[in-house]
């Protein structure tokens, strides 16, 4: 077993003035396997997304990212262990006056004194990094041109490089795909897993279509309700397993077993 | 689906309507009360608005009994000096505009609730750019004249502070519209929280701050044409000399500069910032 680079002890968060949004999770997660979150929304999975990157700091519990504990430590060493950890987001979330070459760029700012950041000069090596990452990606072509000019399936691509130009140990993918047509959603779940394979990079990403989880999950972590319900192989995934997950008690009668077996068609709905 | 049922429809309006409109009375008659009261002192009088009239006339065109006293024809005699200074009111627009941006930026960062580094520093900014803008750059000039002597200085120093309160405000509302995803992601690449500033909030909002600071440029050049009234430099000293000694056709005559120039001014700020959206 390799050591794991992510360790939750006891998390628990609750909002200001809102319910609790975890509760006691436990978890280890190693560079070893594609890890996918799944659960209803509302659940907490893009909570426990930021909680494993330090931008929300849990009501309680600690994270530990290899040895430095980010839920005690000062903001500054946060933002120190958070350049290692990639995020990409639903929206992309591209900064859309900036060239798709520049978004890739951003992921290297934390490494950058700040005056050399704010003129802008990039070394030499972060832009061949950069322009290497576009290339990887297929957007050779589009480096110049605006962010908000791309289409929906280019621009998560983008946001996968600039998550690459961090060379994170870990990625994090806040619904990926939810934004995209099924051929982009494709394009970019067959980018993820390549990085897991091919790179070592860790990759969880929270998913809705369980018709994609089967297909590129190795590991599935379940959320309700702020807690893990579920945290296995994906074989161990059954469909009472997920029956129970989305559709709680109800699954039992008789009148939702129709329903059950449309789970993917229902989940599409949502 | 229920039957239609028979029973009468009552029209009458739930008690919470009846307040309403008792209130909306009492607004207008308090608007009405403080119109009235706002007559006394002011001296407002319909009799003397149409004697004014009158008047007027008399003053811009001149009485029949005393040839050349009206503004026309204007006086262009002296039309290089009035240009030469009409430019120099137009530099201190520019030099009290510019040095308002630079001011107005840190000001606006910390003045905006999303990205002031702490409540009481949001705060105590938001405060001091009410102090900036509260007091108009006409007053601001007459203590920065008593303060630093007269000429265009003090004048651009008014110009600058006033605008820089004016422009931080602006700025402010400008970041605090900015879209949030786009600003944790810069986080999220583990940026400090003034990288957040020049990569994720500044590129969102520089077609706001060049429109704004345009507008502001466009707007003082014509606060700095009165400037010159308390000494703080450009034309409008020129415009008190011509009026004080009753040269009515100069001071016409630089009215039309002022006028041409504003509007030339005025279309160009248009076109810019028509090609920035
Ligand atoms: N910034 C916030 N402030 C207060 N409450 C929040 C905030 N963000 C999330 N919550 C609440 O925390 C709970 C978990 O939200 P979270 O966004 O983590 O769920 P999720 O599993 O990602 O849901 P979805 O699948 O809809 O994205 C919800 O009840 C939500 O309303
Ligand atoms: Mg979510």
């Amino acid at each position: 077993m390799v050591q794991p680079f992510i360790r939750l002890e006891h998390i628990n968060h609750q909002y200001s003035g809102g319910n609790k949004a975890l509760v006691d999770i436990n978890l280890s997660l190693s560079a070893e396997e594609f890890t996918v979150l799944i659960g209803p929304s509302g659940a907490g999975k893009s909570t426990l997304m930021r909680v494993l990157n330090g931008l929300v700091r849990p009501t309680s519990g600690t994270v530990w990212i290899e040895n430095v504990p980010i839920t005690v430590v000062p903001e500054r060493t946060v933002r120190l262990e958070r350049r290692r950890i990639g995020m990409v987001f639903q929206q992309f979330n591209l900064v859309r006056r900036l060239s798709a070459l520049e978004n890739v760029l951003l992921g290297r700012l934390g490494f950058m004194p700040t005056w050399q950041s704010t003129l802008k000069r990039y070394s030499r090596a972060d832009r061949e990094l950069a322009m290497g990452l576009l290339e990887r990606v297929g957007l050779a072509d589009h480096a110049w041109q605006r962010a908000d000019t791309l289409s929906g399936g280019q621009q998560q691509r983008v946001g996968i490089a600039r998550a690459l130009a961090q060379q994170p140990r870990l990625i994090l993918a806040d619904e990926p795909i939810s934004a995209l047509d099924p051929k982009s959603a494709e394009g970019v779940m067959d980018l993820l897993r390549d990085i897991q394979e091919r790179d070592g990079i860790a990759v969880i990403a929270n998913l809705h279509f369980l018709e994609t989880v089967r297909e590129y999950a190795a590991r599935v972590i379940a959320l309700k309700k702020g807690a893990v319900v579920f945290d296995g192989r994906l074989e161990e995934l059954t469909e009472a397993v997920t029956r129970e997950l989305y559709y709680g008690e109800k699954a039992a009668q008789p009148q939702y077993a129709s329903q059950a077996s449309e789970l993917n068609v229902a989940l599409e709905s949502r | 689906m229920a039957a239609i049922s028979n029973k009468p429809v009552s029209t009458e309006p739930p008690a919470s309507v009846h307040a309403r409109r008792r209130w909306t009375l009492v607004m207008w008659i308090g608007i009405a009360a403080v119109f009235y009261w706002s007559t006394f002192g002011t001296e407002l009088s319909l009799h003397r608005l149409l004697l004014g009239l009158g008047e007027s006339w008399r003053y811009l065109f001149g009485s029949p009994d005393r040839p050349g006293s009206g503004f026309f024809p204007p006086d262009f005699s002296r039309l290089p000096v009035y240009l030469d200074q009409m430019l120099l009111t137009v530099k201190m627009a520019i030099w009290g505009t510019g040095a308002a941006v630079v001011m107005a930026i840190p000001l606006s960062f910390l003045a905006a609730s999303n990205t002031s580094p702490h409540p009481v520093i949001y705060q105590i900014t938001r405060r001091i750019l009410d102090l900036m803008r509260g007091l108009n750059e006409f007053v601001l000039a007459l203590i920065f004249v008593a303060a630093v002597g007269l000429g265009p200085f003090p004048g651009i120093i008014a110009l600058a502070v006033h605008t820089a309160g004016i422009l931080a405000k602006l700025f402010a509302e400008g970041i605090e519209g900015v879209d949030h995803g786009q600003l944790e992601a810069v986080r999220a690449a583990g940026s400090t929280r003034f990288q957040i500033f020049t990569h994720g909030v500044w590129p969102q909002i520089v077609p706001h701050v060049i429109s704004m600071s345009l507008y502001r440029f466009e707007s003082n050049v014509r606060a700095a044409t009165v400037l010159g009234l308390v000494g703080a430099g450009g034309i409008g000293f020129y415009i008190t000399e011509a009026i004080r000694g009753f040269d009515n056709r100069a001071a016409c005559a630089i009215l039309i500069v002022i006028l041409a120039s504003v509007f030339l001014v005025d279309f160009l700020g248009a076109k810019i910032r028509e090609r920035l959206t």
